[in-house]
């Protein structure tokens, strides 16, 4: 029974999809951004994240929790490069729920580096009720789990330039994508159009304006630099260790082309003489 | 062929070893002295990638089970934290999860080169069976691995996948509940694929071990396909096989480091970032790249038992392909319209590929189609008349015939 259920779930699902694809064809691929942590050698921009932390912890962190990050992972080697002092201090500032204490009651304390971030609603029902019926996804690999199908031959020139910022390109793209609907699009109760959007219609109200957050260090204070910031500072957040990551690339290749360097001077040696054998006039052995 | 082990132990220590467990000399007559045919192209590396990629597999795999939890509750969030808090457990990660792809990316170069150089037909049809049966058990321990990270892709993956079995009549739902281990995909589900995917790597270790001892006993396949006569058609295996495949393994490597460290994701799905949710069904529903060729076949067909049996099939056929093939010659450079017909076939799996990527609507369906007709036909009717009629070229007479006759680059693929 069950199970038939769920098959026609999948077929529902299937025969959606194909809808899915027509309105695709109007919806726009989001436009690819330069980002400091794109190509083999990138990596992240200290004061970037700094900055998307700030419209995170601003702006977001209203609605959206981002569970897995820790307050400890701030002051982390290859992250927006806080010290141990400021991400102390950060911590201090959010409260978060521990317990049972003696008496048996939870309590509020300030958080220390060992917390994580603590969700803003105390759980996706609250935060459904709150919101209108819609749940904000956690943040913590948002950057990792949105994508664009680029099709054919897109997808293949993209393996040869190692291109894999679709997330924070798309996380970008969304930020700055509220526009009036195109004619005839029938936009559902409660919902903003946004043309970056599968469905076009998101639930999200616009979230950033243009000098809603303030910038110290003379970056423009723009929605296009905000979003650009805040989806690095999500990147980073769902790929803490790219930058190690391509740093041990860096000499795993290196040593792996020399390595097959030398093996094929080996081989070209070793079968010398089975190629060429009437220069030693011997045989190998068989 | 000189085959057997010309090891004779120096050592006391040795020779005592060897009166009583003769270890050294299986390894030094299976990878020492062992005769291989001089004319084996870079395609013939593959089995050893193959060995390496399983290895690496383990040993990556071993370690993350340390840090893993198979809960649904916790299984996502497990993995997370072996990307963020184990040391270097990000590259454990991508070591395994791009692995896989790589060991189906070798896998699939192996079997097209048996297929293109008659590996297949006497004497080494049990060589090519144990060969699709490591197949088989590879299809089904990726499938269960890529469940364990409990993301969309994964659940919704294992829905569809466990429900093809609903397909068959009578037993069909039976069957799918007692898999699940409940009414739904759930985390009697997952422990058990946890357990089933640990396990099955080690009996793929045991079907390798019978498919190496069944290669020894008929000894490799050629470029030629003509069985090395003389000792003047071999080389022994080290050093000639053994720094070849080196400077191949090497060469694939490469190619794997450059997913593992720059393009982590790009074999992933996005949505498996998403924690697994039985509430909401993924928008597009794909299985990973390496079996999109089968869920096209699948997909082709409008009835789901018979869709099931086609997918079913297409795996299982290749096991007869020593059967269905009626032609004596074993190259296709010797059988110029075998060769056609099999570049053919292999343009239209790659085509399956695609289109099990696509959107299952209009034209897709009936390319997908054309394509499963072509991959049943050219096993069910090309083959058997082929042999029948095909005008091969002449053979040469020994393998050092062929390798005089022709620079040693004429010999490949």
């Amino acid at each position: 029974m069950i199970s038939q259920r769920i098959i026609t779930a999948f077929a529902l699902a299937v025969s959606l999809t194909a809808m899915a694809t027509q309105t695709a064809a109007a919806e726009d691929a989001p436009p690819r951004q330069k980002w400091s942590f794109a190509g083999p050698f990138g990596i992240y921009d200290q004061a970037q994240l700094q900055r998307g932390f700030k419209i995170y912890k601003e702006v977001c962190s209203t609605c959206h929790s981002i569970k897995l990050l820790a307050f400890r992972n701030l002051a982390d080697p290859g992250g927006p490069g806080f010290t141990e002092a400021q991400a102390t201090a950060i911590a201090s500032g959010f409260q978060v729920t521990d317990g049972p204490n003696d008496q048996g009651q939870m309590f509020q304390r300030p958080g220390t580096l060992a917390d994580h971030f603590p969700p803003p609603f105390p759980n996706d029902q609250a935060a459904r009720a709150a919101l209108g019926g819609k749940l904000p996804p956690d943040m913590s690999v948002l950057a990792k789990a949105r994508s664009h199908e680029w099709g054919f031959p897109q997808f293949v020139i993209d393996a040869f330039i190692d291109y894999q910022e679709d997330g924070p390109d798309y996380i970008h793209a969304i930020l700055n994508g509220y526009t009036d609907p195109p004619a005839g699009f029938a936009l559902p109760p409660g919902g903003q159009y946004n043309r970056y959007f599968p469905t076009g219609a998101i639930g999200m109200p616009k979230p950033l304006t243009d000098g809603q957050v303030e910038y110290t260090d003379g970056t423009p204070a723009t929605v296009d630099q905000y979003g650009r910031d805040v989806a690095a500072f999500l990147m980073w957040a769902a790929e803490p260790t790219l930058n190690a990551r391509k740093r041990l690339g860096f000499q795993v290749m290196l040593f792996l082309i020399v390595l097959t360097g030398l093996l094929y001077f080996t081989k070209k040696k070793v079968w010398h003489d089975v190629h060429h054998p009437e220069l030693t006039g011997s045989q190998p052995p068989a | 062929m000189s085959g057997h082990s010309t090891y004779q132990p120096q050592s006391p220590f040795m020779q005592w070893m060897e009166r009583r467990l003769p270890i050294v000399s299986l390894v030094y007559s299976s990878f020492v002295a062992y005769p291989t045919p001089r004319n084996l192209n870079y395609w013939w590396t593959f089995g050893g990638i193959l060995a390496f990629m399983l290895g690496v597999q383990i040993v990556t795999g071993v370690v993350l089970a340390m840090h893993y939890t198979p809960h649904v509750d916790y299984a996502f969030n497990s993995v997370e934290s072996i990307m963020r808090d184990v040391n270097y457990g990000w590259l454990l990660r991508y070591l395994h999860a791009n692995g896989a792809a790589f060991f189906f990316v070798a896998v699939y170069a192996h079997i097209a080169r048996g297929m293109y150089y008659g590996s297949y037909k006497e004497p080494r049809e049990v060589l090519w069976i144990l060969g699709v049966i490591l197949f088989l058990l590879m299809v089904v321990t990726g499938f269960m691995g890529y469940v364990l990270p409990w993301g969309q892709m994964s659940f919704w993956a294992a829905t569809v996948i466990t429900n093809l079995f609903s397909a068959l009549p009578g037993v069909g739902e039976p069957i799918v509940t007692w898999l699940w281990g409940g009414f739904a995909v759930g985390n009697p589900t997952l422990n058990r694929f946890y357990s089933l995917h640990y396990l099955l790597p080690f009996v793929i270790a045991g079907v390798v071990v019978l498919h190496i001892w069944a290669l020894h006993m008929v000894g490799q396949n050629n470029p030629t396909g003509v069985e090395p006569k003389t000792e003047k058609d071999t080389l022994v295996f080290t050093p000639y096989a053994t720094v070849k495949d080196s400077f191949f393994m090497g060469v694939f490597c490469l190619f794997y480091a450059w997913f593992v460290f720059y393009l982590p994701n790009y074999l992933g799905h996005s949505d498996n970032y998403i924690m697994a949710n039985p509430g909401q069904t993924p928008t597009h529903i794909v299985p990973e790249w390496y079996y999109l060729p089968f869920y096209a076949i699948l997909r082709a067909i409008p009835s789901k038992l018979l869709g099931v049996t086609a997918l079913a099939s297409s795996i299982i056929i290749l096991a007869f392909l020593p059967w269905l093939d009626t032609s004596r010659v074993r190259s296709a450079n010797y059988r110029p319209l075998y060769r056609q017909f099999l570049l053919i076939f292999f343009a239209a799996v790659i085509g399956l590929g695609y289109l099990g990527s696509q959107e299952p609507s209009g034209g897709y369906v009936i390319a997908a189609r054309i394509l499963t007709v072509y991959y049943f036909g050219f096993f069910l009717v090309i083959l058997p008349l082929l042999g029948l009629f095909e005008k091969t070229k002449p053979l040469p007479n020994s393998i050092s015939e062929a390798v005089l006759a022709a620079p040693p680059s004429g010999a490949k693929a």
